[in-house]
C-alpha cells in the first residue's frame, strides 16, 4: 500500500499492490496486468482517482493487484456499480475488469446497457472463449465443437461476438488487442483510457488450462503477421509480408474481401482507408470470419458522444429545491 | 356470489366520531382524485383522518367489470383515526360493478349514491348481476341516491361544446359537488384547486367546475334535502401549525432526502419500475431537490449495484423495490455486508409469492428481509407504522446504514405506500445535523480496523490521497481487508458481522407501551397494522380490559428488552398480514407462549375482527 508521497514519475511497478498474484503460471492475465500498469504509467495515472472495478472470474480478480482502489463486485455486475460510482463522482477513473463469462452471459444486460449509457469507464473484457475459474465449461463466446465438462461432444451453440454487441449497442469506442501482442495493445489501452465515453476493448486472452491455444490460428509467431491486421484511422488497411495485403469491401457490399497487392499493385485503389467514424466497416471488421480473414486489432470504432456521468452531473446541478420548500408546495393548511 | 347488503349487525362497526366514504367505480372514474378532495376538505377542518386506495393490478381493465373497480376510502372524524375504517357510511358507486364489489361494505342505514345510467342491461349482465340490484330490493335497509349523473353532467357542461366523451368525464366533479353539499361545504377549496391545476381560462376547468356545481346545487333543486340526512364536518383543533397530507410513499421520500441533507451527503435513489414501490422514485424524480437525484437502472440487481457503487463513492446510495424485486436484489445486498457500506434498502411489500397480488398489501417478507440471503449476512430492518411515520424510519435507517456501515432494510408495504393521514409539516432547521466523517489522511490505514463502540469500519471514498485499497466479496482480512481463506479469521469476521448488527440495539432502544405496563393482554403488531390495533386496543380497554399494544418499528435486531416486558401480561398475541412470521420469530426465545393472528386477504385489518379475536383469547381466561 503506498501511503507516501508520490514521486513525480510514477513507472509501472509502481501501481502494483503488495499482494501476490496468483493466476495460473503462463496465463495471459500475466500480460495483460502488466500492459495496464504500462498505460496507467504512460498516461500518469493518480492512484488516488483510478478506481478499478470487477465482477467475478480469473480476470476479475486483477483489481486485487492494483496501487489504485479496488472494488471486486459479483458475478457480471461490475458495470452497474461502475455506473453508482460515476455518477456518484464523475472525477474519478473507473476501469471495469471482466471476462466473456462475466460480460456476455450473466452480466450481460448489464453489459449492454452501459454501453448504451456511454458512462465514461474502460471495460477490458479479457475474452479466453471459457469460463476458467469454474474449471472449464463453455461459455457464450466458445466456438461450436468447443468440447468441455459441459459440452462433452461439443458445444452446439453459436458464439456470441462481444464487438458486434457493443455496436449495436451504442458503444462509442470499440478495440480489439491480443494477449500476445502487447506492444500493440498499450496504445490501444492509452487511447481508450482517454477517451471519454465507455471504451470497450477485446483482449484475446489464452486459458492455458483450460482452453490452451485456442486462438493460435492466429497468435501463433508463424502467421501472426498474415493473420492479424493493425488498423490505424487514416491509414489503408494493409497486413501480412510486406503490408501487400489490404481488405476492400465485397463487389455485395455485405463483407470484407482481401486484396493481393503483390500480383496487382492496383488493387491498393480498392483497400480502404480505416476510418474509426465509419460504423458499417467497423461491424465488417468486427464480423470477419477467423479462418478465411484476418483479425481486426486496434481502434475499430470511435465516436464522441455525450456521456451519462457528464449529463447526469449537469442534471443534479439543475436540481435547487429545498425540501421545505417543496414539503409545503400543494394544498396545506395552517392551524 | 351475488352482491347482498351488508351482513354486519353488530353496533359496534358504528362509531359516532368519524364518518367513511368509499368511492368506486371504474379506473378511469377518477375516483382516487374524488376521494382525494374529501380528504382535503375534511383535513383542512383539522380532523383525523386516514385513507385507502384500491386499485387492480391492470391499468385499463375493461370497463364495467368487477375486476376493473377503483376505490377510494376516506374516513375522518374527530377522534383517534388511526385506520382507513372496516365499513363505509357512504359508497358512491359509479357502475353496477362497484356496487358488487363494495356493498358488502357498507353499513346497515348507509347512504349509497349511484349513477343510474349505467344500471342498463349491459352494464348489470358485464358486472355479474342476474337482475336490476336497483329494483329488486337488494338495497333494503340503505339510503339511495339513484339519479342519471352522466345526463346531468352533460348538461351541465353541454354550453362548453364539449363532446360526449370528454363531458362525461366530469362525472366525478359532479360527485364530489353532491358530497361536498351531504357534508354542508361549500365548493370554493376545490373550485381554487382546479383554477390552480389546470389554469383559469382552461376550458376543461371551467366544464369541471360547472359540473361541480351542478351537483352541489342538485339536492337543493330537486328537494333532495328532505329526504337526506346532511352531516357536518365539524372543526377541530389539532396541533397548531401547516399541515398537508401525506403518503407513506411522500413520506419516505422526505425522510430520505431529510436524512440525507442531514448527514450532508448527496442521495441516489437507484431503482428499477415496480408496483408498487415506484411512486418512491416518482416522488423524488419530481421534486428536483438540491443533491437527490434518482437512477432508473435496466434491472432490480443493477439498481441495487448502483446504490452500491453509489455508497462506495461516498454518496448515499438507496434502492426500493418490491418482494419479486427485492429477492433479485439478495446477492448484492450480501456484498454490501460482506464490503460494510452504507445501503437503504425499501421493500413495499405486496402478496405473494411471485407475482401474487402486484396492488394488494401484506407483510409476508420479514422473514426475507432478515434472513434471505446466502451465507450469515445479517442487517437491519425497520418498519414504519404509518404514513407519517416513514419521515422518521428513513432518517433513522439512514443515521443507523452510516454508523454502522451496514445495509438498512425498510419494510413498507402496499397500503402505507399509497395510504394518507394529516402531517404537521416539519421544521426541518431543528433537526440535529450528523455530518459524516469520512476517512483520511492515516499512518498504516488498515480498511477493516473499526470503532470499538459501533465495531464499524471507516467509510473512504476512492479520491482520497494515501488511503488507496481494494475491497471485494471475498473473505476479507479483519484488519488489512486482503483476501483471506484462514479458518479463524473467516470465524472472527462472522462474529463481528452479527455482533455489530447487535449493537444497533442500543439506537432503537425507545419500545413504546400503549396502556397498562402489566396486565391481561399484550397485543404485538409491527409495521402498517398500527392503526386497526390502536383503535381495538382503545375499544377494549373501555371494556376494562387491560390490553396493551407495542407496534415494533426494528425487527432486527429485536431489542433484550422485550423478554421482560412480554413476562408481564397474561397473554401475548402477535397480528401481522402474513402467515405468522414475526410470531414465530418471537416464540423461539422471547415469547414461547405468544398466540398469532393473521390475515392474508391483501387488505389491512379491520379493528371489529381484531376486536372479537381479542375478546375470544381473553376468554381462554388467565
Amino acid at each position: 500500500m503506498s501511503i507516501n508521497e508520490k514521486p513525480s514519475q510514477l513507472k509501472p511497478a509502481d501501481y502494483a499492490s503488495d499482494q501476490e498474484v496468483r493466476w495460473c503460471p503462463g496465463c495471459g492475465d500475466y500480460a495483460i496486468l502488466n500492459a495496464v500498469k504500462k498505460t496507467l504509467a504512460d498516461n500518469q495515472s493518480d492512484t488516488k482517482n483510478t478506481v478499478f472495478v470487477s465482477g467475478i472470474g480469473c480476470a476479475s480478480r486483477l483489481p486485487y493487484y492494483m496501487a489504485t482502489y479496488g472494488f471486486h463486485t459479483i458475478h457480471g455486475r461490475a458495470p452497474a456499480f461502475a455506473t453508482g460510482i460515476k455518477i456518484t463522482n464523475p472525477e474519478l477513473d473507473v476501469w471495469i475488469i471482466t471476462g466473456d463469462g462475466d460480460s456476455l452471459s450473466i452480466g450481460g444486460n448489464h453489459f449492454i446497457h452501459v454501453l448504451r449509457r456511454n458512462l465514461n469507464c474502460q471495460i477490458l473484457l479479457f475474452n479466453n472463449e471459457i469460463y476458467g475459474l469454474t474449471k472449464g465449461q463453455a461459455s457464450p463466446a466458445s466456438r461450436i465443437g468447443t468440447v468441455s465438462p459441459t459440452t462433452l461432444r461439443g458445444s452446439i451453440e453459436a458464439p456470441l461476438s462481444a464487438c458486434e454487441l457493443a455496436l449495436s449497442s451504442g458503444a462509442t469506442f470499440i478495440a480489439r488487442g491480443v494477449d500476445t501482442a502487447i506492444k500493440q495493445l498499450v496504445p490501444t489501452l492509452r487511447e481508450a483510457q482517454k477517451h471519454i465515453g465507455a471504451s470497450l476493448v477485446e483482449i484475446y486472452q489464452n486459458c492455458i488450462v483450460y482452453n490452451d491455444d485456442v486462438f493460435k490460428s492466429f497468435t501463433d509467431k508463424s502467421v501472426a503477421i498474415e493473420k492479424q491486421i493493425h488498423l490505424e484511422d487514416g491509414k489503408p488497411m494493409l497486413f501480412g509480408q510486406d503490408n501487400l495485403k489490404g481488405l476492400a469491401i465485397n463487389k455485395n457490399y455485405s463483407a470484407l474481401e482481401i486484396m493481393d497487392l503483390d500480383k496487382n499493385p492496383n488493387n491498393i485503389n480498392r483497400v480502404l482507408i480505416h476510418d474509426t467514424k465509419n460504423k458499417t466497416i467497423a461491424y465488417l471488421l468486427s464480423q470477419m470470419n477467423q479462418s478465411t480473414m484476418p483479425v481486426a486489432l486496434g481502434i475499430i470504432y470511435c465516436i464522441e458522444k455525450p456521456t451519462l456521468d457528464s449529463n447526469y452531473t449537469a442534471k443534479l446541478n439543475s436540481h435547487k429545491n429545498n425540501i421545505s420548500k417543496i414539503m409545503e408546495k400543494g394544498q396545506t393548511w395552517t392551524i | 356470489m351475488d352482491g347482498n347488503p351488508s351482513k354486519v349487525n353488530d353496533d359496534d362497526i358504528k362509531d359516532d366520531w368519524s364518518t367513511t366514504v368509499r368511492f368506486a367505480g371504474d379506473s378511469g372514474d377518477g375516483m382516487q382524485l374524488t376521494g382525494g378532495r374529501l380528504t382535503f376538505e375534511a383535513a383542512i377542518s383539522g380532523m383525523g383522518l386516514a385513507t385507502f386506495p384500491d386499485y387492480p393490478a391492470e391499468i385499463r381493465a375493461p370497463a364495467g367489470t368487477t375486476f376493473g373497480v377503483s376505490s377510494f376510502q376516506v374516513r375522518f372524524g374527530e377522534g383517534l383515526i388511526a385506520s382507513s375504517g372496516d365499513h363505509a357510511d357512504i359508497l358512491v358507486a359509479m357502475n353496477p360493478a362497484a356496487l358488487k364489489v363494495n356493498i358488502k361494505e357498507v353499513i346497515p342505514g348507509g347512504l349509497i349514491i349511484i349513477d343510474s345510467s349505467s344500471f342498463n342491461d349491459r352494464g348489470i349482465k358485464k358486472a355479474g348481476y342476474k337482475e336490476n340490484p336497483l329494483n329488486n330490493n337488494s338495497l333494503a335497509g340503505l339510503q339511495l341516491i339513484s339519479t342519471d349523473i352522466s345526463h346531468l353532467t352533460i348538461e351541465a357542461v353541454k354550453e362548453f361544446g364539449l363532446g360526449n366523451k370528454d363531458g362525461l368525464r366530469c362525472r366525478n366533479m359532479w360527485t364530489l359537488g353532491l358530497i361536498l353539499w351531504l357534508f354542508s361545504k361549500d365548493t370554493n377549496e376545490t373550485i381554487d384547486w382546479l383554477e390552480n391545476k389546470f389554469g383559469k381560462e382552461n376550458i376543461l376547468t371551467k366544464a369541471n367546475i360547472a359540473a361541480l356545481n351542478a351537483g352541489h346545487g342538485y339536492p337543493e333543486n330537486t328537494e333532495l334535502s328532505e329526504d337526506i340526512l346532511r352531516k357536518v364536518i365539524p372543526t377541530v383543533t389539532p396541533a397548531p401549525g401547516k399541515w398537508r397530507a401525506i403518503t407513506g410513499a411522500e413520506s419516505l421520500a422526505f425522510g430520505l432526502a431529510t436524512g440525507a441533507k442531514k448527514s450532508k451527503l448527496n442521495l441516489t435513489l437507484c431503482s428499477y419500475p415496480i408496483t408498487p414501490a415506484s411512486p418512491i422514485m416518482h416522488y423524488l424524480a419530481h421534486y428536483e431537490l438540491e443533491g437527490i437525484s434518482i437512477f432508473q437502472a435496466e434491472d432490480e440487481i443493477a439498481a441495487c449495484c448502483s446504490a452500491i457503487g453509489v455508497s462506495y463513492a461516498g454518496g448515499l446510495g438507496v434502492t426500493s423495490s418490491s418482494g419479486p424485486g427485492i429477492s433479485l436484489k439478495a446477492e448484492a445486498i450480501g456484498l454490501a455486508i460482506s464490503i460494510e457500506l452504507p445501503l437503504i434498502i425499501i421493500n413495499s411489500q405486496r402478496a405473494g409469492p411471485s407475482t401474487g397480488l402486484p396492488t394488494r398489501t401484506e407483510q409476508s417478507d420479514l422473514m426475507q428481509a432478515i434472513h434471505g440471503r446466502h451465507g450469515e449476512a445479517p442487517l437491519v430492518v425497520l418498519a414504519p407504522k404509518s404514513p407519517s411515520h416513514c419521515f422518521e424510519i428513513a432518517q433513522k435507517a439512514i443515521q443507523i446504514a452510516i454508523k454502522y456501515m451496514t445495509p438498512v432494510m425498510i419494510l413498507s408495504d402496499a397500503y402505507l405506500t399509497n395510504a394518507s393521514e394529516p402531517w404537521l409539516i416539519p421544521d426541518i432547521s431543528k433537526i440535529k445535523e450528523s455530518p459524516v466523517s469520512f476517512g483520511e489522511n492515516q499512518e498504516n490505514f488498515m480498511p477493516f480496523e473499526r470503532n470499538s463502540s459501533t465495531l464499524a469500519r471507516q467509510w473512504i471514498k476512492p479520491g482520497t490521497k494515501g488511503m488507496e485499497h481494494r475491497i471485494g466479496g471475498l473473505e476479507k482480512d479483519s484488519l488489512t481487508g486482503n483476501i483471506s481463506y484462514d479458518p479463524e479469521n473467516h470465524e472472527k469476521m462472522t462474529n463481528l458481522r452479527r455482533q455489530k448488527i447487535e449493537r444497533v440495539q442500543k439506537d432503537i432502544d425507545d419500545i413504546v407501551i400503549t396502556g397498562p405496563l402489566k396486565g391481561d393482554m399484550l397485543i404485538i403488531g409491527w409495521g402498517s397494522t398500527n392503526g386497526p390495533i390502536s383503535e381495538a386496543q382503545i375499544n377494549l380497554s373501555k371494556n376494562s380490559i387491560k390490553i396493551a399494544h407495542i407496534q415494533l418499528s426494528c425487527l432486527w435486531p429485536l431489542s433484550e428488552k422485550l423478554k421482560n416486558i412480554v413476562a408481564q401480561y397474561t397473554h401475548i398475541v402477535v397480528v401481522e398480514m402474513n402467515d405468522g412470521q414475526l410470531f414465530n420469530l418471537l416464540r423461539a426465545e422471547i415469547a414461547p407462549n405468544a398466540k398469532s393472528i393473521t390475515q392474508v386477504s391483501g387488505k389491512p385489518f379491520r379493528v371489529l375482527d381484531l376486536l372479537e379475536k381479542f375478546k375470544t383469547i381473553n376468554k381462554l381466561g388467565k
